[in-house]
């Protein structure tokens, strides 16, 4: 029961820390760190509307997540998110783009899984490096995110580009898509999406996948011992490739979320990953583990990364704190409560010494490699 | 042995509490430098040398109108969105600002955040901004919107847009280059042939080819890497160019090089003389203070929106900066003068 | 194409790959060290954003290169320090809180500069300094001997790194501590002083490759690295975590970024292309590590936080 508590005592502390750390430097930009907070808490809370928007926001996390959590499974380290979730976005855009005149019925699952195509696509090549040629995956997933934003670039400005942005303002971003790919609004006056629906779905699909299925439990053996599962008949390359698969399709996903549940619904670069994504692809690195890399648990973690997100853009509002801040500060709390996962094994230790000394397990978070 | 705290952050922390009094000092002169041109607006300025030119004395406010701008980069970026923040300020406006936020979605919140907290008038300075303002323009039909880079209103009666002629200004720099390089090879860093920087590259190109000159393009792929765009401009030194020109926030380490080198450089958006205030010929500035004087009337008279502006060098939105410090032969700069004047009564065109 | 193959222009060329490769080759040969005692930094890019500024302001407030130098040398060290509570006091799962000190360096660094500075400013840049004599010698002295002093430093680190990691104890208790932490304090080896230290030494590393980075270009703006520092990690997996193997995948990615550049400003690769071009240095990474992969093993310990039963 006490271990329970502190389960979830310990890392809201952590965060309450860091949100400390948050009041001194809004104290040093000169404003009210009360004000500070109620900003926040009011832009990501507040009211109907923001509440929808903070789910919307969350969603990109949660789906990246979710595929964080399966490759993890399969031991994999899967930071190829931002490239993925722009392939898959390009991807269900080209759809969209070559059959507008398709009725939604049809269109939406079409672009749904067109993007969950190009972002599985994008992440088996890791996969596929990492299980036959040795390539490790950071490093391959690092250069084929810098690989995928030129791809974007090329697309957006070339093949793809608006014909209007031609002869016009040539930016480099396509035409307005089709209402028929739009993911419809489920509550009228609000931001709130199917897209939110489909991160949900995908989440309680990845548990079911991972804890109920033969294929899950192959991942899992992989992940857990790949000597004994190669020796019980499972093939251990055939599984990497197969979790980076999925977790590339569910950034896909999440490419195909950001652009057909956005208000513009179009692609648009910056030329940068992140003017697309967000960040979307490492911050849904941080919502998994900060969901004890279980599928369920992201759900409630995206939200609140979710939260900090809409947050700290009211915060830039009404106080007009600098956005750097809410990055910052976002790096704070990640960093304060990966590291209480320590802090609760000593408290639990001073609290059972006498009776039981196997306190000293893995950190909260989970433990890496 | 629990530890309270990192130590880090508490560094950090105390180094902003340091240096804020540097900042408040800071501040305190910028804000009172900061104000208004009331020279009469013209196409062409050039700057005392010696002088920051940067900043001139405050004015009134030309409106009581409460104004936010919703902007992609930083604030401070010498380009776009200073552009911005600097023509509203030249107006005697204290806008609220939400910078540094390219992602749709959460310009979007902060637009709309700014409609529903009862601003007037909310600036929405980029063009990927457009398809979420279809959404949020009639939501609040008391508001109005300025949107830009755009040549369209989307329809919409509540938002007027913008968007600059780039290739105007480029092509007036473009014919300068040419006149005083002297091996014929210009070097322009660029980061994606797309937006205005491709409508700068365009009209560049075509005023410095008019003039017998060749410009060497190179695209480095990206708006902020700074080494690539160092490294860029050397090739193009490297390659004979002996006058450099770029596009685009990681320019200045283009410009570093053309400091380096003693070659001449030319910049467009915003005025870059402060990077290196011996090179830079010219700088192609936004005067967006133009339209948006123009659209503060109309909403204070009652009009919300419904028309597009274009910066151009015939409504002096688009002014061509001459450097003081650089002594550029007089025959150059009337030949500059007379391809404005060509430009503007359609003699010229700068093929975009 | 005739135009490209010159010798100067080979020459230009390489010398242009060196001076792009240096902040990564810094980077990754203080994350070599760091990953060889069992320690992943994924927060590189956000140390190096933090020192790059300290070095910036510190040059543009006192005109010193060389406080600048030590002002990037301090932040990085300081972040050390707190890496090191992170990971070894504290035992956090590594992936993430080197993405929590990316995102704090990302956005810290930008805050301060948008309060302290604001404006980007040009400072005076690392001058070149020619090696007298060896910068005399036909095509290689241009190459390799006309650069700044961090460039240098960052090359003569690495005999000096591989030799610190193979050559002597603190090393051999690095490369034991990564591979088999539990037989390393078994045999009395402190895995935690270890580490901290390795940390220490990778941190400073990556401080002096962000003062590298805006010192040689004489100028600071925010996320000036643009994921530098993700590369240079990349680099170090390329590099089998051996000094010369990251130095040949920075020269290699550094000088492919440079034939890129050379070919796009004398018009030899067409405007339609130019992005694709742009992604020439990646996936040139990934096919060269494909055509010459070795099986060489990561430390075993990587990323395994390690406590004592």
């Amino acid at each position: 029961m006490i271990r329970r508590a502190l389960g979830a005592v310990v890392p809201v502390g952590a965060a309450l820390v860091a949100f400390l750390f948050g009041a001194i430097m809004i104290v040093a930009l000169g404003a009210n760190p009360i004000d500070g907070l109620v900003a926040m808490l009011d832009g990501a809370f507040g009211t109907r509307e923001r509440l929808a928007t903070t789910a919307v926001r969350a969603t990109p996390l949660l789906l990246v997540g979710v595929g964080i959590c399966v490759a993890f499974r399969a031991k994999v380290i899967n930071i190829g998110g931002e490239g993925q979730i722009v392939i898959g976005a390009l991807a269900s855009t080209a759809v969209a783009l070559a059959v507008p005149g398709t009725p939604k019925v049809l269109l939406l699952p079409m672009v749904i899984v067109a993007g969950m195509v190009g972002g599985g696509f994008w992440g088996a090549i890791p996969g596929a490096l990492k299980a036959y040629a040795s390539v490790n995956e950071i490093l391959s997933t690092i250069m084929l995110n810098l690989v995928a934003v030129q791809v974007m670039n090329y697309l957006l400005r070339g093949p793809m580009i608006d014909p209007l942005e031609v002869e016009g303002s040539r930016i480099p971003q396509t035409e307005r898509l089709t209402d028929n790919a739009a993911l419809p609004t489920l509550l009228s006056g609000t931001r709130l999406h199917l897209g939110v629906v489909i991160g949900i779905t995908a989440a309680v699909a990845a548990y079911v996948l991972l804890w109920r299925t033969p294929l899950g439990f192959r991942l899992r053996a992989v992940g857990h011992n790949p000597n004994a599962a190669r020796a019980s008949g499972i093939s251990v390359e055939r599984s990497i490739v197969t979790a980076m698969a999925i977790s590339g399709s569910l950034s896909g996903l999440a490419g195909v979320v950001l652009v057909f549940g956005s208000e513009s619904l179009r692609m648009v670069t910056d030329g940068s990953a992140a003017g697309f994504t967000s960040a979307a692809g490492f911050n849904g690195i941080v919502a998994a583990l900060f969901g004890a890399l279980h599928p369920l648990w992201t759900i409630p973690s995206a939200f609140l990364f979710g939260g900090l997100l809409t947050g700290a853009n009211n915060l830039q509002r009404v106080l007009q704190i600098p956005s750097p801040l809410a990055v910052a500060l976002n790096g704070i709390v990640v960093v304060f409560v990966v590291s209480s996962g320590r802090v609760r094994t000593w408290i639990e230790q001073r609290i059972r010494q006498p009776v039981d000394d196997r306190g000293a397990s893995a950190p909260v978070a989970g433990g890496g490699g | 042995m629990q530890p309270q705290s990192s130590p880090a952050p508490a560094m950090s922390t105390v180094r902003v509490v340091r240096n804020l009094v540097v900042l408040l000092v800071a501040l305190a002169f910028v804000a009172a430098a900061c104000g208004s041109d009331d020279e009469e607006a013209s196409n062409v300025a050039t700057s005392e040398c010696g002088t920051d030119s940067s900043f001139d004395e405050a004015t009134e406010p030309v409106t009581d109108l409460s104004v936010a701008i919703v902007a992609p980069s930083a604030s401070q970026d010498l380009a776009f969105t200073q552009s911005m923040v600097d023509a509203v300020a030249a107006l005697g406006i204290e806008p609220q600002i939400t910078d540094g936020t390219f992602q749709v979605e959460a310009a979007a919140e902060a637009i709309r955040g700014y409609a529903d907290s009862g601003v007037d008038v909310v600036i929405a300075h980029g063009t990927q901004f457009g398809g979420s303002l279809a959404e949020i323009a009639p939501d609040f039909p008391e508001t109005s919107f300025v949107w830009g880079t755009s040549s369209e209103t989307q329809g919409l009666d509540n938002v007027f847009a913008y968007t600059p002629a780039a290739d105007q200004g480029g092509y007036v720099m473009g014919t300068v280059a040419a006149a005083i390089s002297e091996s014929g090879t210009i070097g322009m860093v660029g980061p994606i042939d797309a937006g205005d920087a491709a409508l700068y590259v365009d009209g560049f190109v075509a005023g410095a080819e008019s003039a017998g000159a060749n410009v060497n393009v190179s695209f480095t792929g990206s708006f902020g890497d700074v080494p690539l765009a160092t490294e860029a401009a050397t090739a193009h030194v490297g390659a004979g160019a002996d006058v450099l020109t770029g596009t685009a926030q990681h320019v200045v380490g283009a410009i570093n090089v053309a400091s380096a080198n003693d070659i001449p450089w030319f910049g467009t958006q915003a005025n870059q003389e402060s990077l290196a205030p011996e090179l830079v010929v010219a700088s192609q500035v936004y005067h967006w203070e133009v339209v948006l004087a123009d659209i503060f009337d109309q909403v204070e008279a009652g009009t919300l929106g419904g028309e597009v502006y274009e910066l151009t060098l015939e409504n002096n939105g688009l002014v061509i900066e001459f450097n003081g410090c650089y002594e550029l032969a007089e025959d150059v700069k009337n030949g500059a003068l007379e391809t404005i004047d060509g430009i503007i009564d359609g003699s010229i065109s700068t093929g975009a | 194409m005739s135009d490209f193959f010159t010798l100067s222009v080979l020459v230009a060329t390489f010398a242009s790959g060196v001076r792009l490769a240096t902040p990564y080759l810094l980077a990754g040969l203080g994350e070599t060290v760091g990953q060889r005692s069992g320690v992943l930094n994924l927060g590189v890019d956000g140390v190096m954003l933090l020192s790059a500024f300290g070095a910036y302001w510190t040059s543009l407030e006192t005109g010193s290169l060389l406080l600048g130098v030590g002002a990037g040398l301090l932040v990085g060290l300081v972040m050390g320090v707190v890496y090191g509570i992170i990971t070894v006091i504290f035992q956090a799962e590594q992936g993430i809180s080197g993405i929590g000190i990316y995102l704090f360096g990302l956005g810290f660094s930008d805050l301060l500069f948008e309060e302290m500075v604001g404006t980007p400013t040009p400072i005076k840049s690392l001058p070149k300094y020619s090696i007298p004599g060896l910068s005399r010698l036909p095509i290689l002295g241009e190459a390799l001997f006309e650069h700044n002093l961090m460039t240098y430093a960052a090359f003569l680190l690495v005999p000096l790194v591989a030799l610190l990691l193979m050559k002597t104890t603190f090393g051999m208790n690095v490369r034991a501590v990564g591979e088999n932490p539990e037989a390393a304090d078994s045999l009395g080896v402190s895995v935690g002083l270890t580490r901290f230290a390795a940390i220490m030494v990778g941190n400073g590393m990556a401080g002096l490759a962000g003062a590298a980075l805006t010192l040689g270009l004489g100028i600071f703006q925010p996320n000036l690295t643009q994921g530098l520092g993700f590369i240079a990690v990349a680099l170090v997996y390329f590099g089998a975590w051996r000094a010369r193997g990251v130095m040949l995948g920075a020269l290699l990615y550094g000088i492919v970024a440079a034939v890129v550049l050379q070919l796009k400003a004398r018009e030899l690769i067409p405007l339609e292309a130019s992005d694709l071009a742009a992604m020439a240095p990646a996936v040139l990474t990934i096919v060269a590590l494909v055509v010459v992969a070795g099986r060489i093993e990561a430390p075993a310990a990587l990323t395994n936080p390690f406590s004592r039963h």
